[in-house]
């Protein structure tokens, strides 16, 4: 029989934790802090309507674009919170989480052959993503130095005749890094000057602890350039409700909107009704989550820089990301034996790209009880060194 | 009354557990010891932080309590308005909390006693016959959901994935 899976298939990487996914479920008495998600339940109001309106029927497919109640909600969203303006009738599509904005994003940019550039350390999914649509991904490293910004000679180094758009992720994951106006002025020349297209998900602009979330589209010169990923799974703790939207210029909305329309038909109808609810009166549950995630940051950070890890204060994502250069081990022999030695799960860097390695990615979304003992655990393994 | 993100991370730890020690404290809002420590300082004397109070199960300490939301129409006093009878009422030990409320009734009070017959006797003879009020329902509570933001039943929480990126 001929080997059925295709070659684009095939190439794409494994998960590059299933290891530690394995290794942890066989495991007791574990404390994950290998987990990207928030440990909060959705606010029961949100769980509330969407129950109330599977009750009364609501059941069907939705336009394509959206519920246009919600649609509406987003873009007023997107101007009260981060001063970003989209028509809600043209330049916006709900998708089913970031994760499907983020591939008709790609799919509606790329041609076979065209050149992505990724701002790393990131999210794991962009690059296998763009490689089945054909393209070519180009990491461009974010340093520590730099506080995991994406730096704009760094940008233009990685520019070639090919390169058609640029991904980025502010606040970031796993680094917890933000940009400000001044460093999206810089990438800006940088990506106007080549004609470039800029991708930016800005999943966790609600987590940003010291001043507001700045969205990259409130520079000018991207406005026209940009594709803005965003969604509900990190500020309302939806995970699991998979929704999410992207904007973009009507042009190139009106082509995302053909692709979603084919491979997703419509977010589902009962995410799309929480999310209205999310959108309309959740904002003081949301902010009590995001104070919470900031109390837990500032007492694991410092617990990680007082037992020996030193760790930059992230701003943030509700992700530390301590160096373990010090202790003479690699993040991943530190991250296998912190596991197999105390029970303590978290990501080793190198999972998120070259200039990761030598960190760990810890999650502080879970409870502080259970980061002072994660604390205590690896200050005992850091001992044992 | 300068308050900033600093001050409302220390009410926030403190509304939750007033007891968490000040290196705790200092960790959780990313302060030093002696700043966290002067910050709080400032939020009692400004009032902001009214209390410290334990909350005590006493049906656990074998003095259960019965208790029960007084609704009362009162006829406002002219100059005062409900502030006179409103402050009368809110001296008795046994009214727990006090409030002016919108709608058929004017002040409501969450009042306890050790069992029905307290509660029904104080309404009947410390309450219903004050001047100005006009009418009083008594709402006995059977069974407590929730207080203060904390549910008195467990839910099961969905698991989550072990790892995920």
């Amino acid at each position: 029989m001929r080997d059925f899976v295709a070659a684009q298939a095939r190439k794409i990487p494994p998960s590059g934790i299933r290891k530690f996914f394995d290794m942890v479920q066989d495991m007791e008495d574990v404390i994950s802090l290998g987990v990207g998600e928030p440990d909060f339940a959705t606010p029961w109001n949100i769980c509330e309507a969407a129950i109330y309106s599977i009750e009364q029927g609501s059941t069907s497919y939705t336009s394509n674009r959206g519920m246009s109640v919600l649609c509406q909600e987003i873009t007023r969203y997107l101007d009260d919170r981060f001063s970003i303006r989209y028509s809600p009738e043209t330049e916006i599509v709900v998708t089913s989480g970031v994760s499907e904005a983020f591939d008709v994003a790609i799919r509606t940019v790329v041609d076979p052959g065209d050149e992505v550039i990724v701002a790393e350390p990131s999210f794991v999914a962009y690059s296998p993503c763009v490689m089945l649509a054909g393209g070519t991904p180009v990491p461009v490293q974010c340093r520590e130095e730099d506080g995991f910004r994406l730096n704009a000679d760094a940008l233009a180094d990685a520019v070639t005749p090919k390169t058609k758009a640029v991904v980025i992720n502010f606040p970031n994951n796993p680094t917890g890094g933000v940009m400000r106006t001044a460093d999206y002025r810089a990438i800006a020349d940088v990506i106007v000057d080549h004609d470039l297209l800029l991708i930016s998900d800005e999943i966790y602009a609600e987590l940003t602890y010291e001043g507001s979330h700045t969205s990259a589209v409130t520079v000018d010169a991207l406005r026209e350039r940009t594709i803005t990923l965003n969604g509900f799974s990190k500020a309302y703790a939806m995970t699991g409700w998979r929704i999410g939207f992207l904007c973009a210029p009507k042009e190139i909305c009106d082509a995302a909107l053909k692709i979603h329309q084919y491979v997703m038909m419509c977010a589902p109808v009962m995410a799309q009704v929480a999310a209205i609810e999310a959108l309309r009166r959740s904002s003081r549950e949301r902010d009590a989550m995001v104070r919470e995630y900031c109390i837990r940051r500032n007492m694991f950070v410092r617990g990680l820089n007082r037992i020996g890890l030193p760790c930059h204060m992230p701003n943030g994502a509700f992700y530390a990301f301590p160096s373990v250069a010090e202790t003479g081990l690699s993040d991943l022999a530190f991250a296998e034996r912190l596991l197999s030695e105390q029970g303590v799960a978290v990501v080793p860097g190198r999972v998120f790209g070259e200039s990761a390695e030598g960190h760990l990615r810890c999650a502080y979304a879970v409870s502080r009880d259970n980061l002072r003992i994660a604390l205590d655990r690896i200050e005992t393994f850091l001992a044992g060194l | 009354m300068t308050m900033d993100d600093k001050d409302r991370l220390l009410l926030t730890i403190l509304e939750d557990d007033s007891r968490t020690p000040i290196a705790d404290l200092a960790d959780m809002a990313d302060l030093s010891e002696e700043e966290a420590a002067a910050r709080i300082g400032i939020l009692e004397e400004q009032g902001v932080i009214r209390k410290y109070r334990a909350v005590v199960d006493w049906e656990k300490a074998g003095e259960p309590e019965v208790a029960a939301i007084i609704d009362l129409k009162v006829n406002p006093e002219r100059d005062f308005g409900y502030d006179k009878i409103a402050e009368r009422i809110g001296r008795f030990s046994q009214v727990r909390s006090l409030r002016l409320i919108s709608g058929v009734y004017d002040l409501q009070l969450l009042l306890v006693g050790r069992n029905i017959h307290e509660i029904t006797s104080f309404v009947a003879e410390q309450i219903a016959p004050m001047d100005h009020i006009r009418e009083t329902a008594t709402i006995l509570i059977m069974k407590t959901y929730k207080e203060n933001g904390h549910t008195f039943f467990e839910r099961e929480g969905g698991e989550r994935l072990p790892i995920s990126l």
